[in-house]
């Protein structure tokens, strides 16, 4: 039996006995309702947590936390930051989640997104268009750019998973650095705007529409830089969930997730698959990054994520790697990650990150066991 | 002109800390459970060492802490893999995320703090003469270094010539025959997780304390805990072969440091000086060293048909059929 070396030891007293005793069993069937109500009780305790955390280190939780709120969701200005900050986070998110079906450990989404920054930039900057370029030809070709830097960042760990059986987790997170690097050298040098550690501004034609750039038509738009970028997340959600959960290939995906040996037996082409799916991640990852510049930044610098790439990891495991739960995920992150720019100390929102990813992880046993309660 | 000596006696200062963080992971690897938090549990020891230097200025007290909080962190991990039966990886990656978040939170501020006292460097007398490895091996080097001259060959006896060493093989190859043996799998994966986590937080301890002291928030660590747990697979889980790497990845860290120094290199004029942009591809280096030792491995691993212990990753469920 599993469950004894988990059971909890009541009192060790020899007159009196604990009332109830407590056994953990295995579950055999999960109720369809309770991952979600897992993924938010671990949300809860998480934050409990961190409070307590908080607490510690000389802050007063609930006053944070009130801020967190007020700042993220508190009024139409504010969302409108949480949903651009949530933007990339469903694009990474999503280029997780689709890694991590196949158990195939995508640790650099943040490098992939950097590079689609810099494949997007390079159409501008190179200069591969002309500055005039209307947008229709621009935008299109800044995001194909974008994606084919990410899905080759993405390819290059997964061909050396795929023929050397090289761990991917490392490769990835190695070309993490590089890429960040990669981007520094070129707003160092080359695209440089006068010596500073930026390229110049891009041309209008080079941004992604914005709701405010229609402020003329609807007045409520005013103000409002929430921009194409998340429509990206939104297409590319359904498209992750067509591909895992209606397509052949993610039917192939999962049973290689599932039982990598069984998959094997059944004739699934694990190598081709492992390239495969690192250049879609890699590639979705990429499309991240071009629409953070092309929507946000305007320009290529060095910041340019917020962590984005990592919290992705943390979003996809929260959302189940459900890609349309990641869509929500992402706007709860993104309102972190917008309201925790002003908290100190600064690591606030990171720190809570990293708690609710280990709550979530943590929580998960309970799908797995069950804890009774009866009385003696 | 690049003084080599001196390049590779900060290589084996700053090795070390690679070094105590391989061989921790290589104790939990060997029983079976993976811990990608190093660089977390790193950056949670150089954290606490430092405040704990600058606040009662006792930095053997503050490595103390360092191993103590790092471990503690690391518990968090032995409890969610071993018991509650995570994905490890997933496990690993969160412990990352909690140690470099607490760690910036806890640690705010440290950066202006000021001097603090920190570990004292020791010249070996006779030792400290030997042409060329005498300067590099024995001189000016903090008490760290030398611990670490110590902990490979007794990782390596301890692994593979002493009892313990044979159980802690066991449990990471074969749990179930292991607790058949009658050994405890469960405490001993705790124990080495434990043991794991203490070493990356005196790794962590000994960058702020004497490698390149000082709290400068993620950028302390900057990755090295992952070109740990690439040593580990490099290594193919040997100490001495990590030893080599850690020390080779220290000296390369000196290196790139020093290369953009000088206006001539090897005779010419060193383009690093002139272009100093340049150096972003220095900084790669390492990171693409890494890529390339693991592919290295790879294949003599594919070779050899050496891997990693067979129950890497698998919870161990006890009264389940299974390896």
């Amino acid at each position: 039996m599993t469950g004894q070396e988990m059971s909890a030891n009541p009192v060790g007293g020899q007159g009196w006995q604990f009332p109830f005793s407590i056994s953990i069993e295995p579950r055999l069937t999960v109720p369809k309702w309770l991952p979600a109500l897992i993924s938010v009780g671990s949300l809860g305790v998480a934050f409990v947590i961190g409070g307590i955390v908080l607490a510690v280190a000389g802050g007063n939780p609930l006053a944070i936390y009130a801020h967190l709120i007020r700042a993220a969701f508190g009024d139409i200005g504010v969302f409108n930051d949480t949903l651009v900050k949530a933007s990339p986070l469903m694009l990474v998110g999503l280029a997780c989640a689709l890694a991590f079906r196949m158990k195939l450990w995508n640790i650099g989404a943040e490098g992939q997104f950097f590079l689609g920054a810099w494949g997007a930039s390079a159409v501008v900057l190179a200069p591969i268009l002309p500055r005039d370029t209307p947008a229709i030809l621009m935008i299109p070709t800044m995001m194909l750019a974008g994606v084919a830097c990410g899905a080759l960042w993405g390819l290059i760990p997964g061909f050396l998973k795929a023929k050397f059986n090289v761990n991917e987790i490392i490769t990835t997170l190695m070309m993490n650095y590089i890429a960040v690097s990669w981007v520094l050298f070129w707003v160092f040098g080359e695209w440089s705007e006068s010596g500073f550690q930026m390229s110049p501004m891009f041309p209008r034609n080079a941004w992604l529409p914005r709701l405010t750039d229609y402020a003329a038509q609807i007045p409520q738009f005013a103000g409002l830089t929430l921009h194409a970028g998340i429509l990206f997340g939104l297409i590319v959600s359904v498209v992750v969930w067509f591909i895992t959960s209606r397509s052949r290939w993610g039917y192939e995906i999962r049973l290689i997730g599932d039982n990598k040996e069984a998959a094997r037996y059944a004739g699934v082409d694990i190598a081709r698959n492992t390239m495969l799916l690192m250049m879609v991640s890699g590639g979705i990852a990429g499309l991240a990054g071009m629409a953070e510049i092309a929507g946000v930044v305007h320009r290529l610098q060095g910041a340019i994520s917020n962590n984005y790439g990592f919290t992705g990891i943390i979003i996809a495991w929260l959302a189940k790697l459900n890609p349309f739960a990641v869509i929500l995920v992402s706007v709860l992150f993104g309102g972190l990650i917008q309201a925790g720019r002003e908290i100190q100390p600064s690591g606030v929102p990171r720190m809570l990150q990293g708690i609710i990813l280990f709550c979530v992880i943590a929580g998960d046993v309970l799908l797995r066991y069950r804890i009774q309660i009866t009385r003696r | 002109m690049i003084d080599w000596i001196a390049i590779l006696q900060a290589g084996i200062a700053s090795g070390t800390v690679l070094l105590f963080a391989a061989i921790g992971e290589i104790m939990a690897e060997r029983s079976g459970v993976m811990n990608l938090g190093v660089e977390g549990m790193m950056l949670i020891g150089a954290m606490t060492a430092y405040r704990t230097a600058v606040t009662i200025d006792q930095p053997w007290v503050g490595l103390l802490f360092a191993m103590l909080a790092a471990g503690i962190l690391s518990l968090l991990h032995a409890v969610v893999s071993i018991h509650f039966q995570a994905d490890q990886v997933v496990s690993g990656l969160a412990i990352n995320f909690v140690g470099i978040g607490l760690s910036m939170v806890l640690g705010e501020g440290l950066s202006k703090a000021g001097a603090v006292s920190l570990l004292p460097t020791i010249t070996v007398p006779l030792l400290s003469q030997i042409p060329v490895l005498g300067p590099i091996l024995f001189t000016n080097h903090n008490p760290m270094t030398y611990l670490g001259y110590a902990l490979t060959p007794a990782a390596w006896f301890y692994i593979h010539r002493t009892r313990p060493g044979l159980h802690l093989r066991a449990v990471g190859e074969h749990p179930a025959a292991a607790d058949a043996m009658g050994i405890n799998v469960y405490r001993l994966r705790y124990g080495y997780v434990f043991a794991g986590g203490v070493l990356a937080g005196l790794a962590g301890g000994t960058i702020s304390l004497a490698v390149s002291p000082g709290w400068f928030s993620e950028l302390t660590t900057s990755g090295q805990g992952w070109i740990a747990i690439g040593l580990v697979i490099f290594a193919q889980w040997n100490p001495w072969r990590a030893a080599a790497g850690a020390y080779m990845f220290g000296a390369l860290r000196r290196l790139i440091l020093d290369l953009q120094g000088p206006q001539t290199l090897l005779g010419f004029a060193n383009p690093f000086f002139y272009t100093p942009r340049l150096g972003f591809f220095l900084q790669m280096l390492p990171y693409a060293l890494v890529i390339l030792i693991l592919f290295i491995g790879s294949r003599e691993a594919m070779k050899k048909r050496v891997g990693a212990p067979a129950a890497l990753g698998v919870p161990y469920i006890r009264g389940e059929r299974g390896t």
